[in-house]
């Protein structure tokens, strides 16, 4: 009888694990078909060609959003990628007793910091003293996002790179930063890529550290002084409003959004990382 | 002589981790002054949100973080936990990463896309029609408010969870799941009897890390919390959250002590979730790093 009890127990629970399962990975596909559905129906060529109308007004795209959202990714990129980067070697390959954990500890602290708290630092240090908003505080601001995560993917992939490796290098009589830089480096340089691909596509759906960094724009935006349009803060503006037709385009926003950081992950972990674990961001 | 170069190079990178974490600090302490030097410790405990008389209290905004964290978690640990045995006890080797690369996917949805799905999804009025006699489910549906919030907090907080207890199930060693069967422990018993006991600090971690994530969010929360600064006991009641008032106030507000006392709410929430968040770590370290990997 005890024993038909535990049996039971036995079954009912590990069913249930199951249903847990089921529920959490499937919000995933409900949220993707229904952006799918919405932004499917919303879609159309417009959107990646011409300005956003005033309300009122139906039709219109967002062709400077989309612009300014690659701008902004491309400045936080250059600022971001190359300081992640090197610190990362610094702590795969020189990393010291002290000082090491001191910065990878930082770095994780920095990447759990909420990232409308981020735009705070940024508007301190580039639109305070700017007097304005610009789409180069909000690239300092991403990049603040960007460095962390590529820090410690960069120094998670090196660290896969086989000692022996760099055993070989030093035994040829390659000094330490020319193993480094000829043979670690590259040995590591997929899943390194991978890293930055995976932390780009984060950065790109970030919305809260741009609202008083970059804010917004309805038109081109001239130069990287000036407000500027992104994808994320248009979706985030026109969801919010009364407007039926900005909510159309709301959803056909979500869909591009979506659709750019699910494929840049996929083919990163799937393309690139083909056979090396990748580390969570 | 290269090699001197080469270290100073990279460790002067790795110290700008360090200096651009000192100077947030630093900013966000100076930049709250005006608001600290007027208000005081009140601060913290005032419910009263009154820029015009220049009266400024965090307190409706921490019990609104606080209490959508809190839901977030009710249901996202649950589930989340049972997925992770799932993922880590029961489905083979080919499902569970097949699985678990969804889950990833999962969290790399940036969340305004959770807060676009939020704003046009309504499900209160459909808890209203359940569970209305309880005095959490008091009140008109809008739609907006608390459990709109904790509800998508919690699918936001799913892969933390899922992705973090499943790594620390994974690295209970197996002599340990063998003994308890060989005991006699039926499956489900040898799970939650040993292998989750044992790995009860990775879990522990993985909701801490969810629960700094929530505590944080920002986006999705002011699309849907309802923008009320005030406390209400019923879940169904529009509120406020501390991410969600700097979002919504940080660039209309004027004068020195306005925008002070939203910095000032900054450093609130940046201690709260560094002090989790750096707990977390810490658990998850400790569990981790002992064990071997199931092969």
């Amino acid at each position: 009888m005890l024993l038909l009890w535990r049996k039971s127990v036995n079954h009912v629970m590990l069913s249930l694990t199951a249903v847990c399962t089921f529920l959490t990975i499937s919000t995933l596909f409900v949220i993707l078909g229904y952006l799918l559905f919405n932004g499917g129906k919303s879609l159309d060529f417009n959107f990646f060609t011409k300005l956003p109308l005033p309300p009122g007004e139906n039709g219109g795209g967002m062709a400077n959003a989309i612009v300014g959202s690659l701008e902004i990714l491309a400045m936080a990129g250059m600022f971001g990628i190359p300081v992640g980067f090197l610190a990362g070697v610094y702590l795969s390959e020189f990393e010291d007793k002290s000082f090491a954990p001191l910065v990878r500890y930082t770095a994780d602290l920095l990447n759990g910091v909420p990232s409308i708290i981020i735009g705070i630092l940024a508007w301190t240090l580039v639109v305070v003293p700017m007097r304005r908003f610009s789409a180069l505080a909000g690239a300092i601001a991403l990049s603040v996002m960007l460095i962390p995560i590529v820090t410690r993917q960069t120094e998670q992939f090196l660290r896969e790179v086989p000692m022996a490796l760099r055993e070989g290098a030093l035994a040829l009589g390659a000094s330490k930063w020319k193993m480094v830089a000829t043979v670690v480096v590259p040995a590591g340089s997929k899943g390194v890529l991978t890293g930055m691909i995976l932390g780009m596509a984060r950065i790109a759906g970030e919305t809260a550290p741009l609202l008083f960094t970059a804010l917004s724009n309805q038109f081109w935006a001239s130069n990287i002084t000036q407000p500027t349009a992104t994808l994320p803060y248009m979706i985030y503006s026109h969801a919010i409003a009364p407007y039926e037709d900005w909510h159309r385009q709301a959803w056909a926003a979500g869909l591009v959004l979506i659709a750019t950081v699910l494929i840049a992950n996929i083919l990163a972990r799937l393309v690139l990382a083909r056979g090396i674990s990748v580390p969570r961001t | 002589m290269s090699d001197i170069v080469a270290r100073w190079v990279v460790l002067v990178f790795a110290a700008t981790v360090l200096l651009i974490t000192v100077l947030l600090v630093y900013q966000l302490w100076t930049g709250s002054a005006a608001a600290r030097h007027r208000m005081g410790w009140s601060f913290l405990f005032s419910s009263q949100w009154d820029p015009v008389a220049m009266r400024f209290g965090a307190a409706p905004f921490m019990y609104g973080t606080v209490v959508t964290s809190l839901l977030a978690l009710l249901i996202s640990v649950p589930l989340g936990l049972g997925a992770a045995i799932f993922l880590s006890e029961l489905a083979p080797a080919g499902v569970s990463s097949a699985l678990t690369f969804l889950v990833e996917l999962l969290a790399a949805i940036p969340s305004v896309i959770f807060g676009l799905m939020a704003i046009f999804t309504y499900g209160e009025p459909f808890l209203k029609k359940t569970l209305g006699f309880l005095p959490f489910f008091q009140g008109p549906a809008y739609g907006l408010g608390f459990l709109t919030a904790g509800m998508i907090l919690a699918i936001m907080t799913f892969p933390f969870i899922i992705s973090v207890s499943r790594e620390a199930l994974l690295a209970v060693p197996r002599d340990q799941r063998e003994a308890a069967l060989a005991l006699g422990a039926t499956k489900w018993e040898m799970t939650w009897q040993v292998v989750v006991p044992y790995a009860r600090l990775g879990i522990l971690g993985s909701i801490f890390l969810a629960l700094a994530r929530a505590l944080g969010e920002t986006m999705a929360v002011t699309m849907v919390i309802g923008n009320d600064p005030s406390i209400h006991a019923s879940l169904f009641a529009p509120g406020y959250s501390i991410a969600a008032v700097i979002a919504n106030e940080f660039t209309e507000a004027t004068g020195d002590v306005y925008p002070a006392a939203l910095v000032e709410l900054g450093l609130v929430l940046f201690c709260l979730t560094i002090i989790i968040n750096a707990l977390a770590r810490l658990m998850i370290i400790a569990t981790t790093s002992k064990g071997s990997k199931r092969p």
